[in-house]
């Protein structure tokens, strides 16, 4: 039994972690490591960088094809693909959320890890809408990259 | 129960009116000769008639008014959608199923298509409506059904050659001192409370079930504005897909297993619960009981099928535990034991609305097919191709082993025959 069976955290060692030179570029992270019938993000994705074996596979993502062009996080339903770019002590995190109030560019908001846990202040750079889910970039210290989720108005 | 004298009414889902009578009903109700509630019978005839409109009814209408056959729906609630109304999250799939669409916009999407085969003359809506039993009759299956608009009821004599039962599911209650407070409810009944009519159900809930009702209700919840203080779950595992379990702990919620509810506390209503860890053996640890602040308990506990109607009518029912309890032996094209008798759905046994959209395409077809209105085989076939890639990964295994032994009883109650 897998530890995220029992606790619904992933840690990094359960999915695909870019390379040091993939996340300078920023690449997609596949939260995704169960076998579920979906397949959305390989039709969303504009460049064929994700792809699955079949319909229930875990799908991988080929960070080198992967431009990170977050179309894939506002479309997956399990709200699990987040586009991280690191630079230097800086890191970008795009990631899925469907939370009101909207939060807004230039503001601070919390930022939180895969257990809710406040880690620190993240600078909202970018809001998309995709449908009513909203695609954020924060922006935080790149020391965060791989552990910051979530955020908190 | 009756409600202002209709038998067989749902009462959690009518509406409440000033003077409404409510009584307890005990046996089925017979249907009247010339006059129900002082207004004339009326009567039907369709080839098919379609029971419940949620994923599975919608989607089966569809199919068989598509190919030619005329069709009755009906569905008890004010709208046709069933449980995708409530559904505010993105569904899985592919596209053929739809997927990364909400379910309140796939619902919205099927109602669409529906009212434009209705204008064509090729399908006749009736929601309010409850079907009300099975009655005797010498060539065709025949329903009581009674539309239920405003303050007054009409009775239709319903015969038609071939029924699809999509009545969905009911949901299942668990034992514990105290489930009958209010503020003790059933996700079900949170999500219609929410999401339907917009009110919060409470300020702080309980969640008990970690499958992925429990798990995306508890999101909901949490976009609602409402706290959830935990999530138990009685198995040492998350029944739910990790990607729903996930998205709740990264808002901060904690997800205990092996834990469930001990009892509630509250004189007048929910003010509290016990929660107590559970052995290897599912036995409560004494010691371990821990009291939680909440004011509403949500049961995510599982469903069981709505069968009720198929049982009346006869067809071979069987047990078994991996569809939720009961359910219709149904062969491939989901034909019960009783000619021109369909299912499909979770009424089928326990699964995904994907799943159930596609069963009901495939009865909703084998019905026109089997009245002669459609040869089309080729897509029959290519609907139970797209079921078996839904259930090949290790979350269809419970609904693969249910209908491999659906299929199995079929068999040896047809070989016995």
């Amino acid at each position: 039994m897998r530890h995220y069976e029992k606790t619904g955290i992933l840690s990094i060692k359960d999915f695909q972690v870019p390379s040091k030179k993939q996340l300078e570029k920023g690449v997609a992270i596949l939260e995704c490591v169960q076998e579920i019938p979906c397949n959305p993000c390989v039709d969303a994705c504009p460049v064929h960088a994700i792809s699955m074996k079949d319909i229930n596979a875990p799908p991988v993502n080929d960070f080198e094809q992967c431009i990170g062009c977050s179309k894939c996080v506002g479309i997956c339903p399990g709200l699990a693909i987040f586009v991280v770019k690191v630079k230097e002590q800086t890191a970008w995190v795009t990631l899925p959320y469907e939370f009101l109030p909207a939060p807004q560019v230039g503001a601070f908001v919390k930022a939180l890890d895969r257990t809710g846990a406040i880690r620190g202040n993240a600078l909202v750079k970018k809001v998309v809408k995709q449908g009513k889910t909203m695609v954020i970039t924060i922006e935080i210290p790149s020391d965060l990259a791989m552990d910051v989720r979530n955020i908190r108005v | 129960m009756r409600v202002n004298g209709v038998p067989n009414v749902r009462t959690c889902i009518a509406p409440l009116t000033e003077g409404v009578i409510v009584e307890m009903q005990d046996k089925l109700a017979t249907l009247p000769d010339a006059e129900f509630k002082g207004v004339p019978k009326k009567t039907l005839t369709v080839d098919v008639l379609v029971v419940g409109a949620g994923p599975a009814g919608l989607c089966a209408a569809l199919e068989s008014a598509s190919q030619g056959a005329s069709v009755l729906l009906v569905d008890e609630n004010q709208c046709v959608g069933g449980q995708l109304i409530k559904q505010t999250h993105k569904f899985f799939g592919s596209k053929q199923e739809r997927a990364g669409t909400r379910g309140i916009d796939i619902a919205k999407e099927l109602e669409k298509d529906v009212r434009s085969l209705q204008r064509e003359g090729n399908i006749m809506v009736m929601t309010e409506s409850t079907v009300i039993g099975y009655y005797e009759s010498e060539n065709k299956h025949r329903f009581g059904v009674v539309e239920r608009y405003e303050y007054q009821s009409t009775l239709y004599d319903v015969q038609c050659d071939a029924v699809i039962l999509s009545c969905g599911a009911m949901e299942n209650m668990l034992l514990f001192p105290g489930n009958d407070l209010p503020g003790v409810y059933g996700a079900g009944a949170v999500q219609t409370l929410m999401n339907v009519y917009g009110v919060k159900p409470g300020k702080r809930v309980l969640m008990v079930g970690a499958g992925n009702v429990g798990l995306i209700v508890s999101y909901q919840l949490l976009q609602a504005g409402i706290a959830v203080d935990r999530v138990v779950e009685a198995a040492p595992v998350i029944g739910g897909y990790n990607v729903h379990a996930a998205k709740l702990r990264r808002c901060g919620v904690p997800i205990q297993v092996s834990h469930s509810i001990k009892e509630v506390c509250g004189k007048n209503n929910v003010e509290g619960a016990v929660v107590v860890a559970l052995d290897h053996q599912w036995k409560p640890i004494s010691g371990s009981e821990e009291y939680i602040k909440c004011d509403t308990i949500c049961l995510a506990v599982g469903l069981t099928p709505s069968t009720r109607l198929l049982s009346q009518i006869g067809v071979q029912l069987e047990f078994i535990p991996e569809a939720g309890g009961y359910v219709a032996l149904h062969d491939r094209t989901m034909q019960t034991s009783v000619k021109g008798v369909y299912v499909a759905g979770d009424a089928s046994g326990i699964e995904e609305a994907s799943t159930a959209m596609i069963e009901g395409k495939i009865a909703g077809l084998a019905a026109a097919i089997q009245l002669g209105r459609s040869k089309n085989k080729k897509l029959l076939m290519q609907y139970h191709k797209q079921l078996t890639q839904l259930r090949a990964g290790p979350f269809g295994e419970k609904p693969r082993i249910a209908k491999e032994k659906i299929a199995h009883e079929k068999e040896k109650h047809h070989a016995s025959l």
